[in-house]
């Protein structure tokens, strides 16, 4: 990219998944993976990723802790599509089966600087009460085909979902040649801001 | 803070008071009972501000008046000036003690509503014992508050401590923050302070005496202070509370009170007095009121007071200035308000001239601006603007289209009414005619006059100019004249002038015209007694009005003196500017006089020196004699006006103009009451002129742009020379009209009609719509000459009326044809108006869009600017509401743009959403590019990475999906060589199109399934079968092979998906012959049917095998696969029997990177599975070398092909079985090794064992969901689910077929398909008395037709039917249609035949035809043309589903479904289960068929320029295809295949292989050769290059090699045609 006439934006996004709220769960693990449009493409780092798994910790809090780097930069041209953190949260049920736990999305944050999110995470219910029972006997809840569903708005009104718990996430935006490309996208000047304190960023 | 002390204070007070306990606290009680009644003197203040609240209770209780806003005031004011308190020792009185007491009530009530209401948190009232260590604190604070207060209060003067700072800092801090609304901030103070720490109070006491040290009551100030910004922080939401509380102080006293008192003390009920409650009488009321408040009075106020003395109102309207409508206001109001303007604000600012309010015009509109529904009424259509906007065409229609249809094109009307014609002149006149028509326009011209009257109207406006100035001038009228300006008055004057000027010369013209018209008539009448007949039934008649002549005079006397002064005053003042001006002239004149008398001096002076400038004298004394010149003469004074002389000007020119006085008012009033002589009482001149008028007739052309479009009937022209036509003509039309005109056409008797003249008719405003049109007279004249011989005028001769013929006329022909144009309304309301964008663009369109012009429709009005000038000059009165549009147009045109509509329109807003403007968006390059990628259109929906700038995208780009946009439209026979093909792909394409477009809709609707992956609920079954799996064996012995796990197809990528060909083994491999065996002529083998040669074995002896060497292998096969380019081959084998077992790999790639369902379903890609055979010859040229090394070449030969379509492995997900190599029916150069087994020896042809799946395997598409639509009977339908339902659940892998759908996307009930129809005639005849030669030609005709899946062309959503006839146009479909067509064909030629619905390798569920023979059935594969008997076990059909016959379909319910297994007997019901049964009866449906099919002949012509081409294409084909080697061709050899190819058509590919060899070798002598011909339907060029291509023939690359192609068309009726392609390549052997 000659630096006078860029022709793309970079996006780059590191951070972690941090933490989970499954207040029912333990011994759960996530994935991810980043969902963007036609226009979007990864130029480093993993797009997709799958966690270790955590155990509740002991304190009040009950806290279940990944800390789960995420490292990865896009190109595009276009903002339209703007990538899309999709996570999957899996445990084992009573029979120990994995299970899914939750499933959640958020866009990676548009101004560059520290963001934190939470993520509230649902999982699809069962069609009727029978399978509701038959699933959890046989240990296979209803998931979705494809986790990437939840970044998409399509076709959800034909399922329901129950709401699960809440994953914490930690996102560092940096972005290249959004400006000189015409798309404003954060404060204009972005060298004082050392990020917005950790308090501002989380949520209420 | 210090109100809440203050209340501690008051509370404590009062405990003090009730107990009345202890002396110690006496002087601080005091003290707050001093503070009380500082309160209550204090209070006034409040009250004065708090002027919301109610008089009645401000009146009835002062001092209930919010208490807490005085006691806020008192304490802040208190606080502030820090003031020691007075000491007061009095007690208190009772009324100080019952205000108290209320004041309490107050409290409380004040404080339990808040405890019950607000503060939750303290839900009980608290034991006093059980309190926090934090609340203990708070208490303390509070405690010792009072303590802090007196001490401070006493101790004012040692203010060292920083605490008094700061109370006073806190106090200010309350005031300014609370005074501003008075009473509501103290009142929540209060409310906290209640509810927060009542408690204390008697802890408080008992505290009190104690005394702390300073600091800590420091320490507690600041805490205080911390604490009453809390509170201030909580005002707004607490005032609120407040205020309901203290509204009605007075009923809240129930059980809250008690609860305050059981807070307080057991003691409490001691302070609770009961008292009747307080009441005023209404009366006693109601005068206290009218004291304190002022009531309006409802009677209206003489207009005296509101006008300033001795001023009469003066009505505007009635001196002719618009006045806009009032708004409505009921009177009293009306009144009321003015009663109160007069007495509380005395000056009559509010009131206008006309001693009403002022008030502006009303601004409510008479009818509704927002347009009523359009259902109701075309007339409001008006209101709203029609913005035509071109219609465009859903992408996503499911519409479907047919074969040249196109746009219907727009119609738009114009409607012409041609109601008549009146001739003002005509050569047929009479001279009483002429007169007539004089008199008659004369008289309209009056009556348009009167009707205008504008003399009235200019006396009106003169009135009340001079009234107006009247009122200016008039100095008694001060409050007036500030606005009336001398320049203002200057104005009023020359605009009375002017009027006046106006007015007269309106009146003359007036009075003239009445002379002349009663000239006329008088005229008239004389003629008329002259000739001693009348033509014409006019008569005017003159009626008097008498008026009143003393008024008359009066008035005019008025007028008179009036205008005289006026003039006088306009004398005089030009008389005094020209006094001043010649003052002015005067002086100059003098002082130049003066100046030229000293130069005279000067001059004389400077004699002596002129002699030495006379150059320069000469000259100054020429600009002397100039100024003299310029000076002649002295100024003459102006002359005072003539008061007599102007008097008698006016009068005169009243005399002249006006009507006399006492003159009656003359009303003329024209009739055709009058009666027209008869014709035989005329002298001869005059019949002969009235038969002439009888022999015309009239008629009108009414031309379009130019052309005549249509015509009126022709009329007789009437006596009174009108023609009454009254036709209306639409006009159908397409274009913007250019020009309307109206020719008016004469016949005279029979001799030929005459163009009197043309008429040009305006073009309608879009606004003139049928129905509203007015009918308007347009004037017409022509300036022909006509003389007659008879009594007629003529035209355009001169004639007179006078005997001696002076005064003479020249009239030419001319008249008045009244119509109307205008624009018709379509059913559905909407003008059919050409959109504007056929209108020229310019300024005129820009003022058909300005809706204020062509509501006043001045069409013709060009110049805005002008028209603005006018506007500005005419001083049009911009209020009224009657110049409205003419003013709102004026403002437009000048201020440039902002153009208001009279209109409403929705989304009004929308340009200014819109992104970029439209043009922007089409002329960006990327927003197309992003645009097309949404709209998923197939180049684009996968576009990745759209670039961020136009210019980084190439034009390159947008070529293909251009070039596919332009050939839609346009048929191309490049690529299809006829015409008719190329049509037809294109409606393919069409079809293909809008299918995928119905299916792209039917994407974006989910079932939970696509969703969700849930499994499903067990049944009893399932769940058993699982419980044995828990006791079944780890590892079985005999596993079973299990399902492969499915992957959809969303998250695959290049290289994911894999094909994987295993091949197994083949059968029969045709063998190479030796080539010594040359000339032997071979045993004829067997043809393609069985049943021909049932001795075939016997001829099939090896009877030459002994020519071969044993030891030399005689074929090496080897299996080439090739997928999407990717070409892998096996092994060679050896023998005619090779036996390879390989499993090849091939990768594969989806279109353009997209895995998803819809395209891969739109796979078109074969796979290509050849035979060769590897030849190894032998290329070394010397013996000796032979030691040295190995030199022999590798050829391969094509040996046949088996191709299955990707689509058919997708959907099967695994292919398996044995499958008949393609072989063509002539391998040069090869033959079948026959006759060593015999079972084998019923089998035709080589067959290849096969296995063929997808790595991994994918999801096939699902049927789109779509419920089409039928016209089936619902009972049949139903019966149809039913029918289905029940077998698929008996036997759920069986196709069960009821319904089918048709190609316009509707169900059709399945054996409507089929009905007899006739196969072409020379079919019939060809072997009339061979049945079943004639089965096979049908069979081979209808093989011939192109084959193309529904699957891939409808992308596997739906299986369409298409009829046969339908088929037959478009010469494409898949096996159903072959078989309809084939079942129809043997049910004409009266077999009995049925449709096989079932599945067969490699197809998949595909679709036979099953006829039943004499003894046994035969199965006919419709797209091959081959038959099988039933128990053929190389019968490409495996499986049997079921049967349709043209009435009735049988499901197979049959334990096995290999047609070798069952029993095709439809009569047996234990093994078919019919559809129509004695339940269901078969209802007789009507076939969907056509009667009968009619082919035409195929142009032979044609079909050899085909030949030519197709032979030229594969020529230079193969040429391309062997870049670095020549290709030579033998000529000859290619004549010799070309005659070849007749006879295999002729033979239908039977084997005559043995005889081509022979021939060619006998007449092309000693070569190689290998070859074969290919046979295909044509459908395209490029399937026919790929078959060519596939056999590899152009990859010998031996030197010397030498090809030969020849090619044959064959053309069958309907286009189809059958085409063979010869391929040879020959080496010459040495």
């Amino acid at each position: 990219m000659a630096a006078a006439a860029p022709s793309v934006f970079l996006l780059m996004v590191n951070g972690q998944v941090e933490s989970a709220q499954f207040p029912a769960y333990d011994d759960l693990y996530c994935k991810y993976c980043f969902v963007y449009g036609q226009d979007w493409a990864p130029t480093a780092g993993l797009e997709e990723g799958i966690s270790q798994i955590t155990c509740k910790s002991q304190d009040v809090r009950q806290a279940l802790v990944w800390n789960f780097p995420i490292d990865v930069t896009f190109k595009s041209t276009n903002p339209y599509g703007w990538p899309q953190i999709v996570l999957s949260v899996y445990g084992p049920d009573v029979f120990g089966n994995d299970v899914v736990r939750g499933y959640g999305a958020v866009h990676v944050p548009f101004s560059p600087g520290r963001h934190k999110r939470t993520i509230p995470m649902f999982v699809p219910e069962s069609t009727s009460k029978l399978q509701k029972f038959t699933s959890w006997f046989m240990g296979r809840r209803p998931e979705y085909t494809d986790p990437k569903v939840v970044a998409q708005g399509e076709g959800r009104e034909v399922t329901r979902v129950r709401s699960q718990g809440f994953v914490t996430m930690l996102f560092n935006v940096v972005t290249k040649d959004m400006r000189k490309l015409g798309y404003n996208s954060g404060p204009l000047d972005t060298q004082g801001i050392s990020g917005p304190s950790p308090l501002q960023g989380l949520p209420r | 803070m210090n109100p809440k002390e203050e209340k501690v204070k008051i509370i404590t007070e009062e405990f003090v008071e009730n107990y009345d306990d202890s002396e110690v606290r006496r002087p601080k009680t005091s003290k707050a009972q001093k503070h009380k009644r500082k309160k209550q003197v204090q209070k006034a203040s409040p009250e004065d501000m708090v002027s919301e609240k109610s008089p009645s209770d401000s009146l009835q209780e002062p001092s209930q008046d919010d208490p807490n806003g005085s006691l806020l005031n008192v304490t802040a004011r208190r606080s502030q000036r820090s003031l020691p308190p007075t000491p007061s020792a009095s007690r208190t009185g009772f009324a100080e003690f019952s205000m108290r007491e209320r004041l309490r009530e107050k409290l409380q009530a004040a404080r339990s509503k808040a405890e019950s209401a607000l503060l939750q948190e303290i839900p009980t009232p608290r034991p006093r014992h059980l309190r926090s260590p934090r609340e203990k604190e708070s208490e303390t604070e509070l405690g010792t508050e009072p303590r802090a207060e007196v001490e401070r209060t006493q101790q004012e003067d040692d203010s060292q401590s920083n605490s008094r700072v700061k109370v006073r800092r806190s106090a200010r801090k309350i005031k300014s923050k609370t005074q501003v609304p008075p009473g509501y901030p103290s009142a929540e103070e209060a409310y906290n302070f209640f509810t927060f720490t009542f408690d204390p109070e008697p802890e408080d006491l008992e505290k009190k005496p104690k005394s702390k040290p300073r600091e800590r009551r420091n320490q507690m100030e600041e805490e205080e202070e911390e604490e009453e910004e809390e509170e201030e922080g909580q005002h707004p939401m607490q005032t609120r509370a407040n205020k309901a509380v203290t509204v009605d102080e007075e009923d809240v006293l129930g059980r809250p009170e008690e609860d305050f008192l059981l807070d307080l003390g057991p003691t409490e009920e001691d302070f609770v007095a009961v008292r009747p409650a307080e009441y005023q009488s209404v009366h006693t009321r109601l005068q206290v009121e009218d004291k304190l408040l002022f009531a309006p009075s409802k009677h209206s106020v003489p207009m005296y007071k509101k006008l300033p003395e001795n001023v009469q109102p003066r009505f505007l309207e009635d001196e002719g200035l618009y006045i806009g409508a009032r708004p409505e206001v009921p009177r009293t109001s009306q009144n009321i308000m003015e009663n109160r303007l007069l007495v509380q604000e005395p000056v009559q600012k509010w009131f206008g001239d006309d001693g009403r309010i002022l008030a502006l015009p009303n601004p409510i509109k008479p009818f509704p601006s927002r347009p009523p529904v359009p259902a109701q009424s075309q007339d409001v259509k008006r209101e709203l603007e029609t913005l035509y906007k071109k219609a465009v065409k859903y992408i996503h229609s499911t519409t479907q289209h047919m074969i040249g249809s196109g746009d219907s094109p727009v119609n738009f009307q114009l409607d012409v009414d041609i109601s008549g014609l009146i001739f003002t002149h005509h050569p047929c006149f009479s001279r009483e005619h002429v007169l007539a028509a004089k008199l008659a326009q004369l008289y309209d011209q009056y009556l348009a006059r009167r009707q205008r009257n504008k003399a009235k109207f200019l006396t009106d406006k003169l009135q009340a100019l001079r009234n107006a100035l009247q009122m200016g001038l008039n100095p008694a009228n001060p409050h007036k004249s500030p606005n009336l300006t001398p320049k203002a008055i200057s104005e009023y004057k020359s605009e009375i002038w002017q009027t006046r000027k106006l007015r007269d010369a309106e009146q003359e013209k007036d009075r003239t015209l009445l002379k002349t018209l009663i000239k006329v008539w008088k005229e008239m009448k004389s003629l008329r007694e002259f000739q001693r007949f009348t033509n014409t039934p006019l008569k005017l008649v003159l009626r008097k009005e008498k008026v009143d002549q003393k008024a008359d005079e009066e008035a005019q006397e008025a007028e008179i003196q009036a205008e005289l002064s006026e003039l006088l005053e306009e004398h005089l003042m030009e008389y005094e500017e020209q006094l001043e001006v010649y003052k002015a002239a005067q002086q100059r004149w003098k002082a130049w006089r003066k100046a030229r008398r000293a130069k005279k001096k000067k001059k004389k002076k400077k004699k002596p020196a002129e002699e030495e400038q006379p150059q320069e004298e000469e000259e100054e004394e020429e600009e002397e004699e100039e100024q003299g010149e310029e000076e002649p003469v002295k100024p003459v004074p102006p002359q005072p006006t003539n008061r007599a002389a102007l008097e008698q000007q006016v009068r005169e020119r009243a005399a002249q103009g006006r009507r006399r006085p006492g003159e009656p008012v003359l009303v003329p009033e024209l009739s055709l009451a009058g009666s027209v002589t008869p014709t035989d009482q005329c002298p001869r001149v005059e019949v002969l002129r009235r038969e002439d008028v009888k022999r015309r007739s009239v008629h009108v052309k009414v031309l379009f742009n130019h052309k005549e479009v249509s015509r009126t009937d022709s009329r007789p022209l009437g006596t009174d020379f009108r023609v009454h036509f009254g036709q209306i003509f639409n006009l159908q039309i397409f274009n913007w009209p250019e020009s309307l005109t109206l020719q008016v056409y004469e016949t005279v008797g029979h001799s030929g009609t005459s163009l009197l003249a043309e008429v040009f008719l305006p073009i309608p405003e879009t606004t003139a719509v049928t129905g509203r049109a007015v009918l308007e007279e347009v004037e017409f004249s022509s300036n022909q000459h006509v003389t007659l011989d008879h009594e007629g005028v003529g035209s355009g001769v001169p004639f007179s009326f006078e005997a001696d013929g002076s005064n003479q006329l020249i009239l030419m022909t001319s008249g008045k044809v009244a119509n109307s144009v205008s624009w018709a309304v379509g059913e559905n309301g909407i003008p059919l108006i050409p959109p504007l964008s056929q209108q020229n663009i310019g300024l005129r369109s820009a003022l058909k869009r300005a809706d204020a012009i062509s509501s006043i429709g001045t069409s013709g009005l060009t110049d805005m600017k002008k028209l603005a000038k006018w506007a500005a000059e005419s001083k049009l009165d911009p209020n009224d509401p009657n110049n409205g549009p003419l003013m709102q147009l004026i403002s437009v045109a000048t201020s440039g743009e902002s153009y208001v509509p009279d209109f409403f329109r929705l989304e009004q807003l929308q340009q200014e959403f819109n992104f970029v403007s439209d043009e922007e968006l089409n002329r960006s390059k990327r927003f197309r590019l992003l645009r097309l990628r949404s709209q998923e259109v197939p180049e684009f929906r996968n576009y990745k990475q759209v670039p961020l700038y136009d210019r980084e995208i190439l034009e390159k780009v947008f070529q293909d999906y251009e070039k596919r946009l332009r050939e839609r439209n346009v048929i191309e026979a490049k690529d299809h060589i006829d015409t008719h093909r190329a049509t037809v792909a294109k409606y393919l394409q069409q079809v293909r199109e809008s299918v995928i477009n119905r299916f792209l809709i039917a994407r974006h609707h989910f079932l939970p399934a696509d969703l969700i992956a849930e499994e499903e609920v067990p049944n009893i079954s399932i769940l058993g079968l699982s419980l044995f799996k828990l006791a079944e064996q780890k590892r079985p012995l005999r596993p079973r092979r299990k399902g492969r796990k499915k992957v959809t197809a969303q998250n695959l990528s290049d290289g994911d998906i894999k094909l994987l060909v295993n091949i197994i083994r083949a059968y029969d491999i045709p063998m190479r012959k030796p080539v010594a065996s040359k000339f032997q002529q071979q045993s004829r083998p067997s043809r393609t049917f069985i049943e021909k040669h049932p001795a075939s074995p016997a001829t099939q002896s090896p009877a030459h095998s002994t020519d071969y060497p044993l030891d030399q292998v005689r074929v090496r096969p080897f299996v080439e696969v090739s997928f999407q380019r990717t070409v892998c081959h096996t092994t060679t084998a050896e023998g005619p029997n090779p036996s390879w077992n390989e499993e090849l790999e091939l990768p594969f790639r989806a279109p353009s990177g997209d895995y998803s369902t819809t395209s891969l379903q739109s796979v078109r890609d074969d796979v290509f599975i050849n035979i060769f055979d590897e030849v190894l010859s032998d290329v070394l040229e010397d013996e000796r070398d032979r030691g040295s090394g190995l030199h022999t070449r590798i050829e391969r030969h094509w040996l046949g092909c088996v191709k299955i379509p990707f689509s058919t492995i997708y959907f099967q997900a695994r292919i398996d079985g044995t499958f008949k190599i393609d072989i063509p029916p002539v391998l040069l150069g090869y033959s079948k090794e026959r006759g060593f087994d015999s079972v084998r020896s019923l089998s035709e042809g080589s067959y290849l064992t096969l296995f063929i799946t997808m790595e991994p395997q994918l999801v096939p598409g699902e049927p789109v969901r779509e419920k089409f639509d039928s016209q089936e009977d619902e009972k049949l339908l139903h019966a149809t689910e039913k029918f289905q339902a029940e077998c698929s659940l008996k036997f759920p892998h069986r196709q069960c077929l009821t319904t089918a759908i048709n190609i316009s996307g509707k169900t059709v009930f399945i054996t409507r398909y089929l009905k007899p129809l006739n196969p072409p005639q020379e079919f019939l005849d060809a072997y009339p008395n061979n049945p079943q030669a004639t089965a096979e030609l049908v069979a081979h005709y209808v093989s011939l037709i192109p084959f193309l899946p529904d699957s891939v062309s409808f992308a596997g959503i739906c299986d369409l039917w298409s009829t046969s006839d339908q088929f037959l146009d478009l010469l494409a479909g898949d096996e159903e249609e072959h078989a309809v067509l084939l079942c129809n064909y043997f049910l004409f030629l009266g077999k009995k035949a049925w449709l096989v619905m079932g599945s067969a390798i490699p197809e998949g569920p595909t679709a036979y035809v099953l006829t039943r023979e004499q003894s046994h059935y035969l199965i006919w594969n419709p797209c091959s043309g081959h038959v099988y008997r039933q128990f053929d076990t190389f019968c490409p059909l495996k499986s049997v589903g079921c049967l349709i016959g043209p009435d009735n379909v049988w499901f197979n319910i049959q334990r096995y479904d290999s047609p070798l297994r069952i029993n095709f007997d439809v009569t047996k019901p234990k093994l078919w289960k019919s559809f129509f049964s004695r339940s269901l009866p078969y209802p007789g449906l009507s076939s969907i068929q056509p009667e009968e099919l009619r082919y035409q002949h195929t142009d032979k012509a044609a079909a050899s320029e085909l030949q030519d081409r197709i032979e030229k294409i594969l020529k230079e084909k193969i040429m391309d295809w062997r870049p670095r080697n020549l290709t030579r061709w033998n000529r000859y050899c290619t004549s010799t295949l070309r005659h070849f190819l007749p006879q295999l058509e002729r033979s239908q590919g039977g084997d005559v292989d043995e005889d081509h060899q022979a021939e060619l070798l006998r007449q092309l002598g000693d070569y190689r050769f290998s070859g074969f011909p290919l046979h295909m339907p044509y459908s395209e060029i490029k399937p026919l290059v790929e078959a060519v291509h596939s056999t590899g023939v152009h990859s010998i690359d031996i030197p010397n090699v030498e090809f030969a192609l020849a090619v044959y068309v064959h053309p069958y009726p309907r286009n189809v045609l059958s085409v063979w392609i010869y391929v040879a390549s020959l080496i010459r052997n040495r």
